[in-house]
C-alpha cells in the first residue's frame, strides 16, 4: 500500500479553496519534488500530510492511518512524518545536541544518555557534530537547517517532508543542506520536497510534481517535465525560477 | 521650623511593622495573582470562545476601575451583597490579589503570543501533545520575556497597598499617618516613609535585576 495516499482531498480556507480534490498516491522510497506559483498550495498539501492543517473533505491516508483521525492517531501519524521548515525553526533555548535529542526525549521517552547518544550520531550525519553544543543563533543558516534535519530524523519518521528548505538560505549556503538532502534520498528515505532547485529536482527527485490552483496539473519524470513542459503555464513558471 | 530626626528613631519599630503587613500584603497577593494571571492569561492565549470571553470580561472590569474602588467594594459592598464579611487584612490581600491578576493576564498572553508559531509547529510536527508544546517550548521562552513586565507589575502593586489606607488596614502609610496626627512630625514622618518604600521597591528590582541577568532573552 501507498505510503502516503489522498483520495479526493480538499482543504478550505474559508471560502478560498487551496487544495481542490486532489488524488494521489506516494509510494515508499520515492522522492517527491513538488513546485508551482505561490499560492498554488505547495505548502498546505505538506502541512495536510502531518495535520499541521486539517483536511476540509474527502481522506489523506498516511502509513496507513487517516489524518481524519483523533489527536492520538495525529501524534502518531507526524511521528512518522518529519518536517523540516522553511525558517529551520530550531529550539533557540536548547543546544544542537539537545534540539536533535528533544523529540526521542519528550515524544518516545527515551532516556538522556540514549537520546544524546542517537543526537551526536545524528550531527555526525549531518556533518555538524562539532557545534553540538552551540546555541541555534551561534550557527549559520545552512548549520540550522542542518539541524533540523537532523532532530526530524531523530524521531526515526518513515517519511520527510521539506517545505522549501533552502529558501531562505544565501546561495552559497544551499549546497550544504541539498547535499545532506540528497545523502537521505540515497539511503531511501521516502520525500517529499518543496523547492525550486530544479538542478536537484533533476538529479534527487524521482517524481516531480506541478502544482495550479490547488490541483496537479503535471506529475511525471522531473528530468523529462523539466525539459519538456508538458504544459504552457509550467514552462513559464520554469522560465522564472531558473 | 526645626525638623527633629530623633523621632524617626523612636517611632521605627512602629514603621517597620507597617512595613511588615505592607510586605505581607504584597507578597500573598502577589502569589495569588500570579497563578490568577497564568490561568488567565492562558485563557486569553489559548482558550475557546468561552474561557476568552471570561477572562476577557475580568481583565476589562479589573483595569476599567481604581483599585479603591475595587477595595472598597470587597470590604463595604460584598457584605451587604452577599452577607460575607472579611477582615480589612483580607480585603487588601485579595484586592492585590485580583486587581495584579487582570495585568499579569494580560503580561502572560503577550508574552506567550510573541513566541513565533513556527516554534510550536516545530514541537506539534515531532509528535508532542500541545501542553508539551506549552510546557517545553513557549513557556519557558515566555517565562523569559514575562520578567521584566511582570516585575514592573509586583513594584506596581506594592506601592498600591498604600491604598488601602481607606479600609484601616496598618500597613506603612497608614502607620505614616496615624503616627503623623499624634506628632505632626510631618517632614520626618514622611520621609521615612519614603525611604522604607525605597528600600523595599529597590530591594525588588535588585532581585528581577540579577534574574534577568542570569536568564538570557531569547
Ligand atoms: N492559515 C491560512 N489561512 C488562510 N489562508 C491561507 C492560510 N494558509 C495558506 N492560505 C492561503 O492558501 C493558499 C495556498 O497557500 P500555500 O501556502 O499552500 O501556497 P504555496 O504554494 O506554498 O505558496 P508559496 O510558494 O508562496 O509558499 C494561498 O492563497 C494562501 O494565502
Ligand atoms: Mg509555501
Amino acid at each position: 500500500m501507498s505510503i502516503i495516499q489522498f483520495q479526493k482531498t480538499s482543504k478550505h480556507f474559508g471560502t478560498l479553496k487551496v487544495l481542490d480534490e486532489v488524488d494521489l498516491a506516494i509510494e515508499q522510497g520515492e522522492v517527491v519534488v513538488l513546485v508551482g506559483p505561490s499560492g498554488s498550495g505547495k505548502s498546505t498539501l505538506l502541512r495536510c500530510i502531518n495535520g499541521l492543517e486539517r483536511i476540509t473533505s474527502g481522506d489523506l491516508i498516511v502509513d496507513g492511518l487517516s489524518v481524519t483521525g483523533g489527536s492520538s492517531q495525529l501524534r502518531q501519524i507526524r511521528q512518522e512524518a518529519g518536517m523540516v521548515f522553511q525558517q529551520f525553526n530550531l529550539f533557540p533555548q536548547l543546544t544542537a545536541l539537545e534540539n536533535v535529542a528533544f523529540g526521542p526525549r519528550k515524544v518516545r521517552g527515551a532516556s538522556l544518555k540514549e537520546a544524546e547518544q542517537q543526537a551526536r550520531e545524528l550531527l555526525v550525519k549531518v556533518g555538524l557534530v562539532e557545534k553540538a553544543s552551540q546555541y541555534p543563533a551561534e550557527l549559520s543558516g545552512g548549520q540550522q537547517q542542518r539541524v533540523a534535519i537532523a532532530r526530524a530524523l531523530a524521531i526515526k519518521p518513515r517519511v520527510m517532508l521539506f517545505d522549501e528548505p533552502t529558501s531562505a538560505l544565501d546561495p552559497e549556503l544551499k549546497q550544504e543542506v541539498l547535499t545532506v538532502m540528497r545523502d537521505l534520498a540515497r539511503e531511501g528515505m521516502t520525500m517529499v520536497v518543496v523547492t525550486h532547485e530544479m538542478n536537484f529536482a533533476k538529479q534527487v527527485g524521482t517524481r516531480l510534481i506541478f502544482m495550479e490552483h490547488g490541483t496537479i496539473a503535471v506529475d511525471g519524470n522531473p528530468v523529462d517535465v523539466i525539459d519538456h513542459p508538458p504544459n504552457q503555464r509550467m514552462k513559464e513558471f520554469l522560465q522564472r525560477v531558473e | 521650623m526645626q525638623t527633629d530626626w530623633m523621632v524617626v528613631l523612636e517611632f521605627l519599630p512602629a514603621l517597620l511593622s507597617g512595613a511588615l503587613i505592607t510586605i505581607q500584603i504584597t507578597v500573598f497577593g502577589l502569589v495569588g495573582g500570579v497563578v490568577l494571571g497564568g490561568i488567565a492569561g492562558l485563557m486569553r492565549a489559548f482558550g475557546g470562545p468561552v474561557l476568552n470571553l471570561i477572562a476577557f470580561t475580568y481583565i476589562e472590569i479589573i483595569r476599567g476601575t481604581p483599585i479603591v474602588v475595587q477595595v472598597m467594594f470587597l470590604y463595604f459592598a460584598l457584605p451587604v451583597l452577599a452577607e460575607v464579611r472579611i477582615d480589612p487584612m483580607s480585603a487588601a490581600i485579595l484586592a492585590i490579589l485580583i486587581n495584579a491578576g487582570a495585568y499579569i493576564a494580560e503580561i502572560v498572553r503577550g508574552a506567550l503570543l510573541s513566541i513565533g508559531r513556527g516554534l510550536s509547529e516545530a514541537g506539534l510536527a515531532l509528535g508532542l501533545p500541545r501542553w508539551k508544546v506549552l510546557l517545553y517550548i513557549v513557556g519557558p521562552l515566555a517565562f523569559r520575556r514575562l520578567i521584566p513586565p511582570l516585575g514592573n507589575q509586583f513594584i506596581v502593586s506594592l506601592k498600591d497597598t498604600s491604598l488601602f489606607i481607606v479600609i484601616g488596614v496598618g500597613e506603612l502609610t497608614r502607620t505614616g499617618q496615624e503616627i503623623m496626627a499624634s506628632n505632626f512630625r510631618a517632614v520626618e514622618i514622611w520621609s521615612a516613609v519614603a525611604v522604607i518604600y525605597l528600600i523595599m521597591t529597590g530591594t525588588l528590582s535588585l532581585i528581577l535585576r540579577m534574574i534577568e541577568r542570569r536568564m538570557r532573552i531569547l
